[in-house]
């Protein structure tokens, strides 16, 4: 297993004390929650999308610093990209959690979320990490809810 | 007041051999993906000691086939076996008579025996279920399921910032219109002890009967079902060092031959035709269908290890070990407890400040130690805590002040990397 602090570095410890796009849009033209029944985390993720573009997008909600990170990266990555691109990045990153894509070898535009891979090593973490893109995901599907289960 | 807890010591027990003991745990003693393992999660699930399994393995390859089937030798073995077993449980739990001893998959499902056996037979619109605030999801959901089914509601047992039940206000609770009162013996999340046996007292004041979920409790302290005058009494084996899918419902004689049966099929009948079918009596009423016999056989040889082992032995190691792990535990900058309650089992709660129980979890798992991170499935407790999550350690009559030791230089690790 990879030493934790490999994963826990200084960019994910610091979007977890600082999360960026933090709260909720109103009005928003897409909107999920995303419930892990686990370990009970929930995250909310809103979005204003138009001309194809995701112009604004937000998160809320309590989790682990994986999946805080994971949500505040996400926001940080996703926004200014087209539908289609964003809908890559959620399956490029969850390709990349399960250990089928490496960032190294493989071609991806998931720039720093490629911070994200020791997470494969953590089965029980991947979850975690995945849970805000499945929720951007039926966001972007016009879904309401989604749980990791 | 009085509690299970302040049972009468006669004499200092003489302590456990704990290095020896973890021979019969090759969990414990052989590395685990290369680290020693550190097994502080017995209240998620306890190891089984090696002469269970070995005890399971020779009914499996030597002494299996069904039970209260046929008239061959080996059937009648077989029954034999897995009818002692039943006894050691009546024993152990010092029930009056074996027909008190119903198998279960655990204790989920010997509450849901009781909800859907008893309950459904005793409820109706209007009536209450009284619970305590600090039950596991085993014993709230069963009854939410069977009072969506009936109209009835369900009241609840406040708990204090400490995590003891408020009992100032119980006899308002218990009104003409309750039904049942169930309360879990031994918090899983905060490891408070509740003084079951004057809950019971109170509640058949009023003709009222109590479930006790004891799945906590028993790997802890000796329970008397007979002087806590419970009513329903329920365990899982698992957590007793016994193996997974095999549990018990205790129930008093007159209640349970009271109650319809719940599942139907072979093994529960006297006899069957078209036109009418009867049961059995106790305990066989309840038991339809193969049985998991290696299971009980492995609860049996359990209980016969806790008791060569020593349960008042056993409860004194944990209490002192308790109360070591919650000095060092308390020094630690940031740290808190969850559960403060006088009377504790040796299962500790905590949250470090800022950083989240998954992540301290996982950490720890690197460290090679086994805690329990989540809401412990009693989402009730976490939302009148005001926490989404805890970490929770839990020791065993196999865990020794070294594994305390580790736990914290392990938290101590967390909050360095956390920063
Ligand atoms: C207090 C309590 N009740 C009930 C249960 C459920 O036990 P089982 O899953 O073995 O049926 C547990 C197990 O976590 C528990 O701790």
């Amino acid at each position: 297993m990879t030493d934790p602090r490999e994963l826990y570095q200084q960019v994910i410890l610091e979007h977890n004390k600082k999360p960026r796009n933090f709260g909720k849009l109103d009005p928003c033209t897409h909107h999920a929650h995303g419930l892990n029944p686990l370990c009970g985390d929930d995250i909310e993720v809103s979005l204003v999308v138009a001309d194809g573009l995701v112009q604004e997008v937000r998160f809320q909600g309590h989790g682990c610093a994986i999946s805080q990170a994971s949500s505040s990266l996400m926001t940080v990555n996703v926004k200014g990209k087209t539908v289609e691109e964003a809908e890559t990045m959620i399956a490029q990153f969850r390709e990349m959690i399960r250990g089928n894509l490496d960032p190294a070898a493989d071609p991806h535009i998931l720039g720093r979320l490629t911070l994200f891979q020791g997470v494969k090593d953590l089965p029980s973490r991947v979850k975690c990490a995945v849970l805000p893109w499945a929720t951007l995901h039926s966001a972007l599907q016009g879904e309401e809810t989604v749980s990791t289960e | 007041m009085p509690t299970a807890w302040s049972f009468e010591m006669t004499h200092a027990p003489a302590l456990l051999d704990v290095a020896a003991l973890r021979q019969d745990f090759p969990l414990l003693t052989e590395p685990f993906k290369g680290r020693r393992l550190i097994y502080l999660d017995s209240a998620v699930s306890g190891l089984c000691p090696r002469s269970v399994v070995e005890r399971m393995a020779h009914y499996q390859l030597r002494e299996h086939t069904n039970v209260h089937r046929g008239v061959s030798t080996l059937s009648q073995e077989a029954t034999d076996r897995y009818e002692e077993a039943r006894e050691k449980v009546r024993s152990f739990l010092n029930a009056r008579s074996t027909k008190e001893i119903i198998w279960t998959r655990g204790t989920t499902e010997a509450i849901n025996l009781v909800a859907q056996s008893w309950g459904r037979a005793n409820l109706q619109a209007g009536d209450e279920i009284l619970l305590s605030a600090m039950e596991h999801h085993a014993n709230i959901v069963p009854w939410q399921m069977l009072a969506a089914e009936k109209g009835a509601t369900i009241r609840v047992i406040p708990m204090n910032d400490a995590g003891e039940l408020i009992l100032d206000g119980l006899d308002a609770l218990l009104t003409p219109r309750t039904k049942l009162v169930g309360v879990v013996q031994v918090s899983n999340v905060l490891g408070t002890v509740n003084p079951v046996k004057a809950l019971i007292q109170a509640a058949h004041a009023k003709g009222i009967p109590v479930l006790v979920d004891g799945a906590q409790a028993v790997p802890h302290l000796p329970v008397d079902v007979q002087d806590l005058d419970a009513d329903f009494y329920v365990f899982s084996g698992h957590k007793l060092s016994g193996p997974t899918g095999i549990g018990v419902l205790y129930g008093k004689r007159e209640l349970l031959e009271a109650m319809p049966p719940w599942h139907g099929g072979g093994s529960m009948i006297l006899s069957v035709s078209w036109e009418k079918t009867t049961y059995i009596g106790l305990p066989g009423k309840f038991e339809a269908g193969t049985p998991n016999i290696s299971g009980a056989i492995g609860l049996g040889a359990a209980l016969d290890y806790l008791k060569a082992l020593g349960l008042d032995r056993i409860a004194a190691h944990e209490a002192a070990l308790l109360a070591y792990a919650t000095e060092r535990l308390e020094a630690i900058p940031g740290l808190r407890i969850l559960g403060q309650a006088r009377e504790k089992a040796s299962v500790i709660s905590f949250v470090l400040e800022g950083i989240h129980p998954h992540d301290v979890g996982s950490i720890l798992d690197h460290e090679g130690i086994v805690v329990r991170a989540g809401h412990h499935c009693a989402q009730p407790v976490m939302q009148r805590l005001g926490v989404p999550a805890t970490t929770r350690a839990s020791f065993a009559y196999f865990n020794d002040t070294a594994d305390v030791d580790a736990l914290v230089a392990g938290i101590l690790k967390v909050k360095e990397i956390f920063g």
